[in-house]
């Protein structure tokens, strides 16, 4: 080790090595309290390790911590103790029907707002985040409804889904009139301009006459004779302003070649009934309840 | 560059960092000082008392005056409540505030540092417990410099442990601002109130210690940056603390007897450097140090009568007078100056502004927001219909009744998620807010009268107790015609 060089003109000792011929550095410390903040956060990271987990293990473990910490554990306990606040309204829930619920100025907020969640979650994906459905996806907000607008059957639909192979699912579906050759293409032609004439878009008034009789004999059974539609079977009210499938004569001739039947899961095994019960009374709320 | 070098060997270079040297304020007597002993009485008695005042509210409201219940996001003052949608008013109160002190500074200087400022206020108590403990100037600086004794032991221990328990009542005073006072003492007491009070108990301990009681003159010198914005505030014109220097060079110590003739009133006797809590010497003219606490006014003007010269050696005065060829012994002081004149007329336009939106405050809040997904639904009989969210804000202390309404779309039907009658009257309990689902419906004869995507019309929504009527302008949507 050399000896300690001190620069003349500032009595601080240099670093010893010198650039190019002539430069030296001088050897400024660090401040102390600067040196004494470092040790200080050396001694909270050591602190650190002892009481949270800290340290990979070889093998895929790692260092507990003897305060044993774990944010896993925390968001459980989080969530454990939001369900415990939300339960007991979650309980009045349970025990009041859906159409007090609806008149009920205390679980109501609480349910809209839980209903909106839930649909957004588990509904919008399909049905749109605001329940404005699209082609084949029906608009929840409107008042026409294939299984029914009321309460019950809002209920019903989700929990055992539709065509959803739940035991107890709306499973009722429109046959294959075309592809099983159950009607001629100039057949369905005519039955299409009959349906749309029932809600006056008929582009040919000779198809649809034509077209009354087959409706007569293959459609009114689901459909009614008026082409109402019943919510029984899921039979679409066909004498509305509301097309599912699209209002076009294209539209209304391939439901009838292929048959429709949408299908909507069973929600039942997802959602605990207290969750679909809000979720009904937001679905009804959205405009179109019955 | 070798010879500069060798030049200046031996030499070392000016320090960068000077050490602080340690103030010891001698305790003036005086105008100044009185009005300094009042204000720190008066402000600290306004600062620990207040969350002790009550204010009855009625049920289901905490009766404390003056209250920040962030828990609630309400505001209380008195009579006055602030919810927190309506916090701008604070912010009205903050531009006042700042224009103030700008206003302030332009006609007198810092009066805020100097009398008001809770750096200078604190200081001023802790530097009076320290005098009760340890003596006045010449005393504390004997103590300092003397061995440990047990003497100087106990009377630094009560110096601190009074600035402890100062700073403790100081953190605690703070936190009862944000809970039911009250309450807050026996919970802070039986470790029972929230984390977040203890902490800021601690938080506000530790600084009214380390600030008032160590750091002192530095806080103002150092870490504020009050001090950096003030120069652009004064002016010619501003009255500030100054040494009269006209009157007082050359200085020189005076023996009785002797003549005034030929030399200046000060007698260099250091009374407005030892009373100084900042360390400076006013004599060196306006410096950035100085807070204008006006200490160094009361000391001359006691030396200048026991030297039976004039008052006012040291005096509020101006640049102008100072300067000017003959110097007045009040200085005319020049209000009507374009920042004065601009100061005052924004704090004018911002209190019409704030009282112009007090007066217009009512006391119900209907917020409209339209559906937008969907924007509208068809029915299946080819009606229209539109959704959307009212929001009733009472802010009244008691149950209101509303009523709603449309007008301005022809054959339109309303609906409202809940009710059977759309217009019966809507309950909002007390200090709460209502959220319903509106429903507009054109039906299908009427859908030629919409003015093709957005139909303008008003919801009305009407008290029902003092039948205040409020309308909202909205838009009917539909498809493009």
């Amino acid at each position: 080790m050399a000896e300690k060089e001190i620069d003349s003109v500032t009595g601080v000792e240099t670093t010893g090595h010198v650039w190019d011929g002539d430069l030296k550095e001088l050897n400024k410390p660090l401040p102390k309290w600067w040196l004494y903040t470092i040790y200080a956060t050396i001694v909270w990271a050591i602190g650190y390790w002892i009481l949270y987990p800290a340290w990979p293990l070889p093998g895929g473990g790692y260092t507990k911590g003897i305060w044993d910490y774990s944010q896993r554990a925390v968001v459980t306990q989080e969530v454990a103790d939001a369900k415990a606040a939300q339960a007991s309204y979650f309980k009045k829930i349970e025990e009041t029907q859906l159409e007090d619920i609806l008149k009920n100025e205390e679980l109501l907020p609480f349910v809209m707002a839980g209903g909106a969640a839930v649909f957004g979650d588990n509904c919008g994906p399909c049905h749109g985040k605001g329940g404005a459905g699209s082609v084949g996806y029906p608009n929840l907000n409107d008042d026409d409804w294939l299984w029914g607008g009321t309460l019950e059957a809002i209920e019903y639909s989700i929990t055992n889904g539709i065509r959803s192979g739940h035991p107890e699912a709306r499973d009722m579906a429109m046959p294959r009139f075309g592809l099983d050759g159950l009607l001629k293409p100039q057949e369905i032609a005519d039955t299409a301009q009959y349906v749309l004439s029932l809600s006056g878009g008929a582009t040919d008034e000779a198809a649809a006459g034509r077209g009354k009789q087959l409706f007569a004999d293959n459609c009114v059974a689901c459909h009614g004779e008026d082409g109402k539609g019943n919510p029984a079977v899921g039979a679409p009210n066909l004498a509305d302003s509301i097309w599912l499938y699209g209002s076009r004569l294209a539209d209304v001739e391939r439901s009838i070649v292929t048959g429709r039947g949408g299908v909507m899961p069973s929600w039942g095994g997802r959602l605990d009934p207290v969750t679909i019960k809000m979720l009904t009374a937001y679905v009804h709320s959205l405009g179109g309840g019955q | 560059m070798n010879q500069t070098t060798e030049a200046t060997v031996g030499q070392r270079p000016m320090e960068a960092y000077i050490g602080r040297k340690k103030i010891y304020p001698k305790l003036a007597h005086g105008f100044y000082r009185k009005v300094k002993w009042a204000v720190l009485v008066v402000t600290l008695g306004i600062y620990y008392l207040l969350p002790w005042l009550r204010w009855d509210r009625g049920p289901n409201l905490p009766d404390q005056a003056f209250l920040l219940d962030f828990a609630n996001q309400r505001l209380f003052f008195g009579p006055i409540e602030i919810w927190a949608q309506e916090l701008y008013y604070i912010t009205g109160i903050l531009i006042l505030s700042a224009l103030g002190l700008f206003l302030v500074t332009a006609v007198a200087g810092r009066m805020w540092c100097g009398y008001t400022c809770p750096q200078t206020v604190w200081t001023d108590l802790m530097i009076l417990v320290e005098r009760f403990w340890q003596g006045d100037r010449n005393a504390r600086m004997r103590l300092d410099n003397g061995r440990w004794t047990f003497e100087k032991i106990w009377k630094k221990a009560g110096t601190h442990i009074s600035w402890l328990l100062i700073s403790v009542a100081t953190g605690g005073a703070l936190v009862f601002y944000f809970r039911d006072a009250p309450t807050l003492l026996v919970e802070l007491f039986t470790g029972e109130a929230p984390a977040v009070a203890y902490a800021f108990l601690a938080i506000f301990t530790g600084t009214t210690y380390l600030l008032g009681g160590i750091a002192r003159e530095q806080v103002c010198i150092y870490m504020c940056p009050w001090p950096r914005i003030q120069a652009a505030m004064f002016d010619r014109e501003s009255l500030l603390v100054t040494y009269r220097d006209y009157r007082g060079e050359p200085r020189a110590p005076h023996k009785k007897g002797q003549p005034w003739d030929g030399r200046g009133d000060c007698v260099d006797c250091k009374a407005c450097v030892t009373v100084c809590p900042m360390g400076i010497d006013i004599r060196d003219g306006s410096q950035l140090e100085c807070i204008q606490c006006a200490l160094c006014i009361d000391a001359c003007n006691d030396i200048m009568k026991r030297v039976g010269r004039p008052q006012g050696l040291i005096a509020y005065d101006t640049f102008e007078n100072v300067e000017a060829p003959v110097h007045l012994a009040h200085p005319k002081v020049k209000l009507f100056r374009p920042r004065i004149v601009l100061y005052s007329l924004m704090m004018l336009l911002v209190t019409g502004i704030m009282a112009a939106a007090w007066m217009n405050r009512s006391s119900t809040d209907v917020t409209v927001q339209q559906d937008r997904n969907p924007m509208f639904v068809k029915l299946s009989d080819g009606s229209l219909r539109n959704g959307f969210t009212v929001k009733l804000l009472n802010k009244e202390h008691h149950v209101r009744g509303f009523q709603l309404g449309i007008a301005g779309l022809e054959g339109a039907k309303m609906t409202v998620v809940g009710f059977d009658d759309p217009t019966s009257t809507i309950k909002v309990a007390s200090d709460n807010l209502r959220a319903l689902k509106v429903l507009v419906t054109v039906p299908v004869a009427m859908r030629d009268k919409l003015k093709g995507a957005a139909t303008p019309f008003q919801l009305i929504v009407t008290c029902a107790e003092n039948g205040d009527v409020t309308h909202h302008d909205l838009n009917f949507r539909g498809p493009d015609q």
